[in-house]
């Protein structure tokens, strides 16, 4: 009786696609309508003109294929990223970009991470910021203009709302100005926690404080996580000068203390936070290396 | 052998195709691995690694992969139906229309074409092309068997029909999207959604064209070159169904510990650790196939081919479910491990199986012998020690990655910058490149003998003629 079937080729098809389909209406069909998984949080905003565009020129660069846009809620990765992924921060990316390779970073909390030049300067350069770097670079898309009216059908498909200005304005703008402002949406929908590393900071003086080699520990700290923004020797650059008497705009000098909690835990205009990345020793360290910059200068 | 010749030449036609599109895939695979640790072989716009890489991965998906399926797939239905293929005409335009289809879709990603859905980057003009493809060889391949000769089908046939209803099924869905001009379109689903439907569909597309069609070409040529006859026709049935059943559940396993319902993660998880059985049911047979006569594996230089390509297809397919399980998946997903792992799976047992059927087609096709047996050996060690060298390396630095990721400080900070563990790669990443060219020279000795066999057979055909 069951041998029938490997003589009746049709029949056979048909068990076959029957077969072929349970796995694919439990796992794929099935959820489909169910609401898990079309969930959209509520201060989730749909993509602008420009930023689609970038969304695009990501897409088109191929860069999912060495960067992920999803955090795991792995203790580690969320040290190292951010808060880990959630479902409905994703329900105006046709498709999900989250990707499968890590060749570089994961890209999910890098929106407002870093400043708009900060973007600019590591797409011309990426080995200027880190030697090693096997990033591509990406400084020939400054020179490609954006097409205002592809975009305005791009933004018609996906159903996003825009206004005639926004599409105009469009056509002074190249694709890497696009690919920025792209990165810096990227995961907005989700607030930023502080990291909780900064209780340290309650030490207002440095406990480096009379170790003569902490400042030279400091600078190898430095070249390696802050040069890249703040120059050599911490005369400034993306981020500002760290050696005059301006901080966080304003004239005056700010504590010890101060200084190591805005290195732990970033600002909010750019800065980002390094507590996850390095201890205190080294924080302090850094903040020895600053002090020695700015006595020099006097 | 007179009624076949026409759809003979359309075999062949696709195997030296798809030789032709494997050389391109691999030249592109080559670059690539260079451009992982010398980022100035990156020439914008065109050859940027984030182009490249889909070209490699689509040319030999497409190119190789699907050309010989086509090509080997209307030779083992022939054989099977013990007549010439019902639209002769048809598979020849068939054969035609992949090559053009293969042309453009390589143009188009190096012009960024990328739905960015990965293994289905092909934007909608040639989605269409590749449906079109697709039900051109299901007409034939379905209409052949349908006026068969021969009443049994046996088991390639199933997996051949088998892939012939997944693949359309997968590619079709997957691909739904609305076209935004020529070039680009946005698909019907979103985020989480989207994610699911296209890792049903990325797992399964390996399933369906990585693995039934090669078990097809498997079972078909292990009995015919070796002489020895399939071990267990029962273990063959249970192994098939369980396949087929098993595999379209398993997709989100490529989305562990992502904001994916975890019911589908975990679903998928205990379906891929299933699927261990029905993948040893074939290997076992395989085995058990050669086991009644070992001396095969000397005297008939095909056998260790399939031998070694269906343990290759063993060790992918208990490292699959391992990698799968959520406790490794953390601390290999998103690293070298995977193109390691999914370099088994292709170099290993999908192109040495597939070399090993060309190897026994071509000559069959203009009735003589292989033009060399030693050719053929030194392209199984230096294919098998360059797929060897390429997966351990990258096993390696994956859990090296994983683990650098992980690292923290006494004081519970993080150990490692991202940029540590990525300087940490390059040395690995050069060796790649080294196990890519020994891979890439065996390789060229397959494609000399069979361009030497060729030669041959129409040497011998024109002196009968």
């Amino acid at each position: 009786m069951a041998g029938e079937l490997y003589r009746k080729p049709i029949m056979f098809a048909i068990v076959a696609t029957v077969v072929i389909l349970v796995g694919t209406i439990v796992t794929m069909f099935y959820p489909m309508f169910t609401e898990g998984m079309h969930p959209k949080l509520d201060n989730l905003k749909p993509y602008t003109a420009l930023q689609l565009a970038g969304k695009d020129i990501y897409m088109r660069e191929g860069c999912n294929n060495c960067h992920t846009q999803t955090v795991r809620p792995l203790k580690t990765e969320v040290m190292r990223y951010g808060e880990y992924s959630k479902a409905g921060e994703f329900a105006y990316d046709r498709p999900f970009l989250w990707g499968s390779k890590r060749t570089g970073p994961d890209l999910a909390r890098i929106g407002g991470k870093y400043p708009d030049a900060w973007h600019y300067q590591h797409f011309e350069n990426p080995q200027a910021f880190f030697a090693q770097s096997n990033m591509p670079k990406y400084g020939w898309l400054k020179d490609r203009k954006l097409d205002p009216a592809v975009s305005e059908s791009h933004m018609k498909v996906n159903g996003f709302p825009y206004t005639a200005e926004d599409i105009g304005g469009l056509a002074a703008k190249s694709e890497l100005d696009a690919l920025v402002a792209y990165m810096q949406v990227i995961g907005t929908a989700v607030a930023k926690k502080v990291a909780p590393a900064a209780a340290a900071a309650a030490e207002e003086r440095n406990p480096l404080e009379g170790d003569e080699r902490a400042h030279e520990r400091g600078e190898v700290v430095y070249k390696q996580y802050c040069d890249a923004c703040h120059g050599d020797d911490g005369k400034g650059g993306i981020g500002p000068s760290l050696t005059d008497t301006t901080w966080l705009n304003k004239e005056g000098d700010i504590g010890d203390g101060r200084i190591y909690e805005i290195i732990a835990n970033g600002t909010p205009n750019g800065m980002p936070p390094y507590a996850n990345q390095l201890d205190k020793d080294k924080i302090w360290s850094l903040v020895s290396y600053i002090r020695h910059e700015q006595h020099k200068n006097k | 052998m007179h009624d076949y010749q026409y759809d003979h030449q359309t075999v062949k036609g696709f195997i030296v195709s798809s030789i032709f599109w494997g050389v391109v895939g691999i030249v592109v695979g080559l670059w690539i691995s260079i451009q992982m640790w010398k980022p100035e072989l990156n020439i914008p716009p065109y050859f940027t690694f984030g182009r490249m890489r889909v070209v490699h991965t689509n040319g030999l998906a497409i190119g190789l992969g699907i050309g010989a399926i086509f090509g080997i797939s209307y030779y083992i239905v022939m054989r099977l139906a013990r007549r010439p293929l019902l639209f002769p005409k048809l598979a020849r335009f068939h054969l035609y229309l992949f090559n053009a289809a293969v042309a453009l879709a390589a143009l188009s990603l190096f012009a960024g074409m990328n739905q960015t859905l990965e293994y289905a980057e092909l934007e909608w003009p040639l989605d269409i092309g590749v449906v079109i493809l697709w039900v051109m060889f299901a007409v034939n391949v379905f209409g052949t068997i349908i006026k068969r000769k021969e009443e049994q089908m046996y088991i390639s046939l199933w997996y051949i029909i088998a892939t012939v209803i997944a693949v359309a099924i997968l590619y079709i869905v997957n691909n739904l999207a609305v076209p935004a001009g020529m070039t680009k379109s946005y698909p019907v689903f979103a985020g989480v959604n989207s994610a699911n439907v296209q890792w049903w569909y990325g797992h399964n597309a390996v399933g369906f064209i990585f693995t039934t069609p090669i078990l097809a070409m498997f079972y078909y040529f292990l009995p015919k070159s070796t002489g020895l006859p399939i071990y267990s026709h029962r273990l063959s049935i249970v192994a098939f169904w369980s396949l087929v059943f098993a595999y379209l559940w398993t997709g989100a396993h490529h989305l562990v510990y992502t904001p994916l319902p975890d019911w589908i993660q975990t679903l998928a998880i205990v379906f891929t650790l299933f699927l261990i059985a029905p993948s040893w049911g074939s290997v076992v047979n395989g085995y058990y196939t050669v086991g009644s006569d070992w001396s095969k594996m000397q005297t008939n230089y095909l056998t260790k081919f399939f031998i070694m390509g269906i343990t290759f297809y063993g060790l992918q397919t208990v490292q699959g479910p391992t990698q799968a399980i959520r406790v490794v998946s953390q601390l290999i997903h998103y690293t070298d491990w995977v193109p390691g792992h999914v370099h088994m799976g292709t170099m290993g047992w999908v192109t040495m199986t597939t070399a090993a059927s060309i190897y026994h087609i071509i000559p069959k096709i203009y009735n003589t012998e292989i033009y060399s047996i030693k050719v053929a050996n030194t392209h199984f060690w230096l294919v098998l020690i360059g797929q060897l060298m390429f997966s351990i390396t990258m096993w390696i630095t994956g859990i090296q990655q994983g683990a650098l990721w992980k690292a923290t400080n006494a004081d519970g900070s993080l150990k490692y910058t991202f940029m540590e563990g990525l300087a940490k790669n390059y040395p690995f990443w050069q060796l790649r490149t080294v196990a890519g060219v020994i891979f890439t020279v065996g390789m060229l000795f397959f494609i000399y003998n069979i361009y030497m066999t060729i030669r041959k057979g129409r040497a011998l055909a024109a002196s009968q003629a």
